[in-house]
C-alpha cells in the first residue's frame, strides 16, 4: 500500500502531546428523546496521535463523533476541535477536518475518477485525483460508476474523499465494517500512512484488533462515557495482570484468580510431589475479556455485538500485537 | 547543498503542523460546479430525462387527439389552448416535483450528510439545483413548442413582445417552482412521503389550474383556490403567448393580469426563499 504523500511538510512520529490538543472534550452531554446517549464523555485526542473509540453498538461513538464533526447539536459541555467549537465553526474550518462516514453517498452515478474531481472544487488545496486513486488502491477503478463499486471499493472512495481536502484532523467512523480480511488490513495500511504523514486520526471501532492495530490510545466507551483510556497493550491494567490457575480436584474443575500464580503454583506442585497436576492451565485475560469487563459490569453475551468477539485472546498467547 | 530531489523551499512556504491554507472556493463557484454536476446526473437518469421531455410531448398528444374536433371560447383549437397548460406544467414538474422527490432522496442516501461536512455553502447547493432546472426548462421548452409547431400546427407567436412574456414567465416559473421543491423537501418525511406527497399535489394543482380543462369554465371555487398558488399564473402566462390577443376577453379578469400574475410568482418565491432559509436541513433529524 502506498503512502499518502503530502506537500505541506508535517512532522511524523510520536504525538506531540506538547501543544494544544487537536480534540479537547469535556463533560459532552447528549440526549434523544430525554434518554442520555453521551452522558459526561471527557476526552483530549493529541496531535499527530491515532486515537480509537472502543465500544459495543449503541454505546454513543457514532453520536459523540458526529458532535466533533460539527453536524449534531450537544445538549451540554465544552467541545474543541482544531482550536474552534465544532457547532459554530466556519468553511475554513471544515476544509481542515475530513470525515469519512458510515453513510454518506456520492452521486452513484459517477465514475470514481469523476467523483473525486468534482469533490475537489469545494477545497481550498485538494490532492491530485492520480495521487488520491494511487494512495487508496483504486487506479483500476478510476473508470467504474460508484454504484457498480465492491463494497471494499466503496470504502476507500469515501476514505479518499474524506483526505482529500489535505485534513489535519481525519474522524473514521466504523472504517472497515463489512470489509473482508484482506479489505481490512489494505485500509489499516493505508490509516498508518495517513498517521506517518502526521495526520490526527479519530477511529471508531467495535473490532478490538483494529483498535489494538492502529490506535495509539484506545479509549473504551460505554453508557455514554470513557471508562479507560490507554495504549492498547496497557488497556484493562489490574484485569489483565491476574491470572486463573485452574486444575482438577477431588473430581471438579477448581479455578482461583491470583496475581501471583507463581506462587500457587508452587505450592500446587508440592502438593502433587508424584508428579502431574492433573488439567492444570493458566491463564491470563485477553484484550476482548477485559473489554468485555469494562464495558459492562456484568456482560450478558447476548447484548454484546458479535464481531467485538471475533478476535479472541483467551489464552496467555493473546496478548496484544 | 540541494540535490535534484530535495524539495525547493517555495513548495513550502509555511512548513509546520499549522500550514497556511487556501480558502476554500466561495459559493458561487461551488454553484457552478454543482449545475455541472447536477446536469450530469441528471442526463443519467433515464427515467428523469424521459420524465422531462416525453411527458409534457404525451399529453399534448393525448389531449390534442381527443378534442380534436372541438374549440375553445376564444375560437383557438384545442392543441393550442393546451400547449399553454401543457408548458406550464413541464416547467412544474422539472423544477418543483423533480427538484422536491431529488432532495428527499439525496437527504435520505446521505448524499447531503456530505456535502454538509465539505461544508458545502447552503446558497452553493440550492445554485446548483436552480443552474440545472433552468438549462433543463430551457430543453424541455424547446422540445415541446418544436413537436406543436411541426406535429400540431400550433402557430406559434411571431411578436418579440410574447417571447419577452414567454421568457420571463419560464423563468420566474422555474424558480418559484425550485424553491418551493427545495421548501417542501425540507418539511420532513420520507424520501418515499414526500414523493409520493408531491406526486399528488401536482396533479390536484393541474386540475384546479386549468392545466386540463378550460380554465374559464371551471367552478368559481376552484379558480379562487387556484389563485392563491403559483401554478394557475403561469398558465394563464403562457395563454397570453400562444392565444391571440383577442382571447383575453374570456379571461375572467377580461385581460391577461400580466402584473398580477409577476407579483403572484415572485411572491411565492420570496414564500419558498424564507422557508428554506428556515427549514432546509443536510441530514432528517435522528
Amino acid at each position: 500500500m502506498t503512502a499518502m504523500t503530502t506537500t505541506a511538510a508535517r512532522p511524523a512520529g510520536p504525538p506531540d502531546s506538547g501543544s494544544e490538543p487537536a480534540v479537547r472534550v469535556r463533560g459532552l452531554l447528549k440526549r434523544y428523546g430525554g434518554r442520555p446517549v453521551v452522558e459526561g464523555l471527557d476526552l483530549d485526542v493529541h496531535r499527530g496521535e491515532c486515537f480509537a473509540l472502543l465500544g459495543p453498538n449503541g454505546a454513543g461513538k457514532t453520536t459523540a463523533v458526529e458532535i466533533l464533526e460539527g453536524v449534531r447539536r450537544r445538549d451540554a459541555g465544552e467541545v474543541t476541535v482544531l482550536g474552534q467549537d465544532p457547532a459554530t465553526a466556519g468553511r475554513a474550518w471544515r476544509d481542515r477536518v475530513g470525515v469519512v462516514a458510515q453513510t454518506t453517498g456520492a452521486g452513484n452515478a459517477l465514475t470514481v475518477r469523476e467523483t473525486l474531481d468534482h469533490y475537489a472544487r469545494y477545497h481550498g488545496d485538494p490532492r491530485r485525483t492520480a495521487e488520491l486513486l494511487d494512495a487508496v488502491g483504486l487506479p483500476e477503478a478510476a473508470g467504474r460508476r460508484v454504484d457498480r463499486l465492491s463494497g471494499g471499493q466503496r470504502r476507500r472512495l469515501e476514505v479518499a474523499l474524506g483526505v482529500q481536502g489535505r485534513p489535519e484532523l481525519v474522524f473514521l467512523d466504523e472504517p472497515t465494517t463489512g470489509m473482508d480480511p484482506v479489505a481490512r488490513r489494505q485500509f489499516w495500511a493505508l490509516v498508518e500512512g495517513m498517521r506517518e504523514d502526521g495526520t490526527t486520526v479519530l477511529l471508531t471501532t467495535h473490532y478490538l484488533d483494529e483498535a489494538a492495530h492502529l490506535a495509539d490510545r484506545v479509549g473504551v466507551l460505554a453508557g455514554g462515557r470513557l471508562v479507560e483510556v490507554a495504549p492498547p497493550d496497557e488497556l484493562g491494567g489490574d484485569l489483565r495482570r491476574t491470572a486463573t490457575v485452574s486444575w482438577t480436584e477431588a473430581g471438579g474443575t477448581r479455578e482461583v484468580a491470583t496475581a501471583e500464580p507463581s506462587a500457587l503454583l508452587r505450592d500446587l506442585l508440592a502438593a502433587h510431589p508424584a508428579g502431574e497436576v492433573p488439567g492444570l492451565a493458566v491463564t491470563r485475560p485477553g484484550l476482548e475479556e477485559v473489554y468485555l469487563r469494562l464495558v459492562g459490569p456484568d456482560p450478558d453475551p447476548a447484548s454484546v455485538p458479535g464481531p467485538a468477539c471475533e478476535p479472541t485472546g483467551r489464552t496467555a498467547e493473546g496478548a496484544l500485537r | 547543498m540541494t540535490t535534484a530531489q530535495s524539495p525547493s523551499p517555495t513548495q513550502h512556504p509555511t512548513p509546520g503542523p499549522t500550514p497556511a491554507r487556501p480558502a476554500p472556493p466561495s459559493a458561487a463557484a461551488i454553484g457552478l460546479a454543482r449545475t455541472g454536476l447536477e446536469l450530469r446526473l441528471f442526463l443519467r437518469d433515464p427515467a428523469q430525462v424521459l420524465f422531462s421531455f416525453a411527458y409534457p410531448v404525451v399529453m399534448l398528444l393525448i389531449f390534442a387527439s381527443v378534442f380534436a374536433d372541438e374549440e375553445t371560447p376564444s375560437g383557438a383549437p384545442f392543441a393550442q389552448y393546451f400547449l399553454a397548460g401543457i408548458a406550464a406544467t413541464g416547467i412544474m414538474l422539472t423544477s418543483f416535483q423533480a427538484v422536491g422527490m431529488g432532495i428527499a432522496e439525496e437527504r435520505e442516501r446521505g448524499d447531503l450528510a456530505r456535502l454538509q461536512t465539505l461544508g458545502t455553502p447552503a446558497l452553493g447547493y440550492f445554485a446548483g439545483k436552480a443552474g440545472q432546472v433552468l438549462v433543463t426548462t430551457v430543453a424541455q421548452m424547446a422540445v415541446l413548442l418544436l413537436v406543436a409547431a411541426t406535429a400540431f400546427d400550433v402557430s406559434l407567436p411571431t411578436g418579440p413582445a410574447h417571447w419577452a412574456t414567454f421568457a420571463w414567465v419560464v423563468l420566474l416559473g422555474a424558480t418559484a417552482g425550485t424553491v418551493l421543491g427545495i421548501a417542501v423537501s425540507s418539511l420532513g418525511g420520507s424520501s418515499r412521503a414526500v414523493g409520493n406527497g408531491i406526486t399528488a399535489f401536482a396533479v390536484v394543482l393541474q386540475f384546479f389550474s386549468g392545466v386540463f380543462f378550460v380554465y374559464s369554465e371551471l367552478p368559481p371555487w376552484m379558480q379562487q383556490v387556484s389563485s392563491l398558488l403559483p401554478l394557475k399564473w403561469m398558465v394563464q402566462g403562457m395563454r397570453s403567448v400562444f392565444l391571440p390577443d383577442g382571447a383575453a376577453a374570456v379571461e375572467p379578469a377580461g385581460n391577461w393580469e400580466h402584473g398580477t400574475t409577476a407579483l403572484v410568482l415572485a411572491a411565492w418565491v420570496i414564500i419558498g426563499a424564507v422557508i428554506c432559509a428556515r427549514a432546509f436541513r443536510w441530514r432528517r433529524p435522528a
